[in-house]
């Protein structure tokens, strides 16, 4: 979604002139189209994320629209508070941008994995906060968003090659998307890790169960009234995110089913477990904690038969 | 009351004599309202009452707090939100009667000032995080061709926060010669004294390490602040003004960290960075203050 990004980022910034780009010094190999388009809107803050927040905080009161780029964890967790009060609380349309979403800089190990940024950032209810499962659908949402008045959040996913079959790059602030139908069970996830969990309602498929996909792509507003409606005619539910389940996709539908009273059983599956200091490729952490599309689907089995 | 210019200066209006935001009517609302709320922070208000005068008074151009063209200013140490409000008051930009909502219910006017309050630039009240908005508020007015400045009062304790040498670094290499930083070098902190919590006594040479133009001044003396702060220095360089301040300045027995009469406590110096007044020690710091010269 990287390229997606810039490139959408240069289309908006060629129409709006009150665009800056801020990077905590990442972003080599994917800012560059930017930076020789828009010199005098690129900026290199250096290796100090507290102060690129606080940069943009500043910049956002006289009147620019700042993304504010770093990989996930440095770019959200870092400086959290700044966020919370900067942007949040003074309500000024900051963009920052998390790059890498769950286990995708495998190899880099715990410090860049991205799996507590959203359950982190969906504590602070002012934050708009956007998780495009694909380029597409990650161009549409920066689009439709890029004018939102109050401060957001994207979480991206560095891999540009990732599609989710049957999304075809919608997006709506507050719903969910349905990327594909079933009756038997529904998977409901976010993020790059879709197209994992699309894979795995094709594998049920061919088992016999048809699986519906649901891919939640925003909070605040939380998509509460879409994914209810969607949940309503199911009995089994398995929410499937690359982050810590605290705070985070599992507990929203948990929250959904519970405070609507719908009759159907949730598993949710994420990160239960610590860092242990391995690190890996991005399909073995899944593997590691159950997020694989194997993993999905001995869940569901063992849910159903339950 | 206007500020009484006194001479110019490489084009630059010199100031003031009689500042229109009067030291003695600020430190009068703090106490008053300190009392009133029934609330500490009363020493470090105090002590950058001439700090806010100058600004108010002089230094900062704002027609009004809503112009977007205004000078911005920040209050990083938050603390001071009381003192603010004075400036704020005898400037005619809090409504009649705001002042007494002071740490009311459902107020804009609490301890740390919010950007909810017409006037109030910034939100603050967490250490470190001012100075990384004053530069980007200085670098978009400099994207913006505007001569605004952005002015940032910080604490000589708030330089333990990493995030003021982010911005410090930030800014000096940007040049942002529209920002200002006024630190209120008080000695104090939280728990004790600077000098004990972390030393940080050669400030300016800190400060000039990082490339700022750095000077230093007394804190109390409107005039010499004013007159840094206004002038136009051809240096390409942020400019950092160290001003020397007395914790609760103006009321003894505060700057001496003695609690009058609450007798259970032991004197000690940052005493005054919490405690409430009793009716007592109220009665004293007025008196003191209005007969003081």
């Amino acid at each position: 979604m990287r390229k997606a990004f810039i490139a959408t980022l240069c289309e908006l910034a060629a129409l709006d002139d009150r665009i800056v780009l801020l990077t905590g010094d990442l972003g080599h190999l994917a800012m560059e189209p930017f930076r020789e388009r828009f010199p005098n809107r690129f900026l290199n803050a250096g290796v100090a994320e507290q102060n690129m927040i606080g940069l943009a905080t500043g910049m956002a009161e006289a009147g620019f629209l700042p993304y504010a780029y770093s990989i996930a964890t440095f770019a959200a967790l870092r400086p959290f508070e700044f966020i919370r009060n900067g942007p949040v609380l003074h309500q000024l349309p900051v963009r920052v941008v998390g790059m890498g979403m769950g286990f995708e800089y495998g190899h880099s190990g715990p410090t860049h994995y991205g799996v507590e940024d959203i359950s982190v950032l969906r504590a602070l209810p002012g934050l708009t906060i956007v998780i495009p499962a694909d380029s597409d659908q990650a161009a549409n949402a920066i689009r439709d968003t890029y004018n939102v008045s109050g401060p957001v959040y994207y979480s991206l996913g560095k891999d540009d090659r990732i599609t989710v079959p049957g999304l075809n790059g919608r997006f709506q602030l507050g719903k969910i998307q349905i990327p594909r139908k079933g009756v038997d069970v529904a998977l409901v996830t976010m993020g790059s890790l879709s197209q994992e969990v699309a894979a795995a309602a094709q594998e049920l498929s061919s088992q016999g169960l048809e699986a519906a996909v649901a891919v939640v792509s925003n909070f605040h507003p939380d998509p509460e009234d879409d994914l209810a409606e969607f949940l309503s005619s199911f009995r089994h539910v398995v929410s499937v995110e690359a982050q810590t389940l605290s705070g985070g996709l599992g507990a929203f539908a948990a929250g959904v089913i519970a405070s609507r009273g719908l009759r159907c059983k949730l598993r949710a599956l994420g990160v239960r477990t610590p860092p242990d200091g391995t690190s890996g490729p991005q399909e073995e952490r899944w593997r590691k904690h159950g997020i694989d599309r194997g993993g999905i689907v001995r869940n569901v089995h063992e849910l159903i038969s339950n | 009351m206007k500020s009484q210019i006194t001479g110019m200066l490489e084009g630059r209006e010199i100031y003031v004599t009689q500042p229109a935001i009067n030291p003695r009517d600020m430190r009068r609302i703090i106490l008053d309202q300190s009392k009133r709320a029934n609330v500490g922070h009363i020493g470090p208000c105090l002590c950058v009452v001439e700090i806010l005068s100058a600004l108010y008074s002089s230094v900062l151009r704002a027609n009004s707090p809503d112009d977007p063209d205004r000078d911005r200013f920040i209050l990083s140490k938050g603390h001071a939100g009381l003192a603010l409000y004075a400036a704020l008051s005898l400037k005619g930009w809090l409504p009649e009667g705001a002042l007494d909502s002071f740490c009311g219910d459902n107020t804009l006017l609490g301890v740390h000032p919010e950007a909810a309050l017409r006037g109030v630039d910034f939100t603050t009240g967490s250490l470190g995080q001012g100075l990384c908005i004053g530069a980007g508020a200085a670098l978009a007015a400099r994207m913006q061709h505007s001569t605004r400045r952005v002015f940032c009062l910080i604490s000589d304790a708030e330089c333990n926060e990493g995030s003021v040498w982010e911005a410090a670094m930030f800014a000096a290499h940007h040049q942002l010669s529209n920002l200002h930083v006024i630190v209120d070098c008080n000695g104090q902190q939280a728990l004790g004294l600077t000098r004990d919590v972390l030393n940080i006594s050669n400030l300016a040479e800190r400060w000039r390490a990082f490339g700022w133009r750095t000077e230093e001044l007394d804190g109390h003396s409107v005039s010499a602040l004013a007159q840094s702060l206004s002038h136009a220095s051809s240096s390409e360089a942020p400019h950092i003004v160290i001003a020397h301040t007395v914790f609760g300045k103006g009321v003894s027995y505060m700057q001496a960290g003695i609690p009058v009469t609450q007798t259970h406590l032991p004197a000690h110096p940052v005493n005054w960075h919490y405690l409430p007044m009793s009716d007592h020690e109220y009665g004293l710091a007025m008196a003191e203050l209005e007969h003081a010269d």
